[in-house]
């Protein structure tokens, strides 16, 4: 029954592995069909519920409008600029305001309990003001203060706003991933001689910033929709451009075009954050199951 | 169509196991009958871990055919979960879930798979850990065990659904040499008991002791197998020989 060390000859599948590739192949073209008519029997089903609804063509009229939908589209565009350009110095600053906060709450140094007070309190206190409040607050507050050398754009402090109320919430997200990092890992890197910063620099923040990178995707899409409260303080946004469009036409199709632009915006930005989390799990965990 | 009181429990024929280009395992024949303990011994990297979890169904193998209790398991249509509900499997690292007490960890698979009641699940553990030394374990969280305690405990969590085949994956790789010694006398005495088990494992007087079969594994194939008085003092291949000299104190 044992065979002799054979020479390397070339392996040829037995017909059993070949009947077996056969079956398997079967089963996966049974799944994806079975999938197929899943996927149309429901969508095909939402589909008609919706379109035979007795308030249909007056609801495709107001909102799902050709005319009105090609009408306010150049506005909407021009004026979406304004929320992506907002969001994307917002997320920078909020990413290293939060992982700052995240990190002063883990300090034990007795010199540093100030600023973890001062981070405690930050949090606490941020996040129990609903963003739009905050908004409201910098808006028109913080102009009325006539500080020298500071911006009065309500642009400006919309996206200070922003920056302070999602830093709270993203530094609470990076303290989950930091104190998920199991403590043996703490352990090996203080073994090797790094210091407390040392050892939160190059060992614990990476692995928690990777761990916790769907919630922290989750948060960015929340601000970038949240861009839209900065119309509270006339700030003239692409949400703010449709509500004036539909406002004087009597049609809420650009609410939808709207909607369409998040959408387009968020989804291949969720598709990149799913393949940079493979990426790091296909590397880093290989085998071990 | 399980015929396991006549013909071998478990079968191995010609299996093939490949990671891309990397050959794990190559033409892997082995016979396992009621009651036989057959030993996998070879370096690391041997495929001795593979071929067990190829016979767990935790991995595809690439051509060959594995019959267990009469059934080809390695047919794609077969119901894993019903091939495993009848082997158990014990890990290197133990792999006991932390969230769950020792006594929560023996009645999972009972209660969630086999569908004994609350009260049956947890007299048959509790008599198990009780056989093994850990009756006032049974409140406490895997993590707060010594590494014995907790490949004990892992053991009783396999036995608990009372499987016809046991798959032990080097279970006393990670444990000191004091703590060796409680968990092989479990092994034993399951041995004793008639279990049915297939181990890979670096204890060679132990695999003298209470094998039946040993099996030398290098570069993915059984190179040879045979008793343990034979294999283990009079093997036919130098490679054998070559291994054994490293791994067994001088006689």
């Amino acid at each position: 029954m044992t065979q002799p060390p054979q020479a390397a000859t070339a392996w040829e599948p037995s017909t059993r592995e070949l009947e077996r590739r056969e079956i398997r192949r079967r089963l996966r073209l049974r799944s994806t069909l079975t999938a197929t008519v899943a996927v149309v029997v429901v969508f095909v089903g939402v589909g008609v519920l919706v379109v035979t609804s007795p308030g249909w063509p007056r609801v495709h009229e107001t909102f799902f409008n050709g005319h009105h939908a090609r009408a306010s589209l150049p506005g909407i565009w021009s004026a979406f600029w304004l929320n992506v350009k907002m969001f994307m110095v917002a997320e920078p600053l909020i990413l290293v305001l939060a992982l700052a906060i995240a990190i002063a709450r883990g300090a034990r140094s007795p010199w540093l309990v100030p600023v973890r007070l001062v981070a405690v309190v930050y949090t606490d206190l941020v996040r129990g003001i609903p963003t739009i409040l905050l908004v409201l607050l910098f808006g028109f507050g913080m102009p009325s203060l006539q500080l020298q050398g500071v911006p009065n754009s309500p642009i400006f402090w919309a996206t200070a706003a922003l920056v302070v109320s999602y830093s709270a919430y993203v530094a609470e997200v990076f303290r989950s991933g930091i104190e998920s990092i199991h403590p043996s890992q703490i352990a090996s890197a203080e073994a090797l001689g790094l210091g407390r910063g040392q050892t939160m620099r190059y060992v614990v923040v990476p692995q928690a910033v990777r761990r916790v990178v769907p919630p922290l995707l989750n948060d960015f899409v929340s601000l970038q929709k949240d861009t839209a409260l900065a119309s509270t303080i006339g700030v003239f946004e692409a949400v703010f451009v449709a509500q004036d469009y539909g406002n004087y036409n009597f049609n809420y199709t650009p609410y939808v075009v709207v909607a369409l632009f998040f959408v387009a915006l968020t989804i291949p930005l969720a598709r990149f954050t799913d393949w940079l989390g493979r990426r790091y799990s296909e590397r880093e965990r290989a085998g071990a199951r | 169509m399980s015929e396991s009181s006549d013909g071998p429990l478990l079968e191995v024929a010609d299996v093939r196991k490949t990671y891309g280009e990397r050959v794990v395992l190559a033409d892997v024949d082995l016979v396992v009958n009621p009651d036989d303990v057959v030993c996998l011994i070879g370096s690391s990297g041997s495929g001795k871990s593979t071929l067990l979890r190829c016979l767990n169904l935790l991995e595809d193998v690439d051509d060959g055919v594995i019959r267990f209790e009469g059934r080809e398991i390695s047919d794609p249509r077969v119901d894993r979960r019903a091939v495993r509900s009848r082997m158990g499997m014990v890990f290197q690292a133990y792999n006991l879930f932390p969230h769950l007490t020792v006594l929560e960890n023996c009645t999972l698979a009972p209660r969630r798979v086999h569908g004994v009641s609350r009260s049956d699940a947890e007299a048959r553990a509790r008599a198990l850990l009780e056989q093994f030394g850990l009756a006032d374990q049974a409140a406490k969280h895997p993590d707060r065990l010594s590494g014995g305690q907790q490949q004990r405990a892992a053991l009783v969590r396999a036995l608990c659904t009372s499987p016809t085949l046991l798959l032990l994956d080097e279970i006393t790789a990670a444990l000191d040499p004091e703590l060796v010694g409680e968990v092989l006398t479990i092994v034993r005495d399951l041995a004793e008991q008639g279990t049915t088990m297939v181990l890979a494992t670096h204890e060679m007087s132990f695999a003298r002791d209470v094998a039946t079969t040993v099996c030398f594994l290098h570069e993915g194939r059984i190179l040879e197998h045979g008793p343990p008085e034979q294999l283990l003092t009079d093997p036919r291949e130098a490679r054998t020989r070559q291994f054994l000299r490293r791994v067994l104190p001088p006689a």
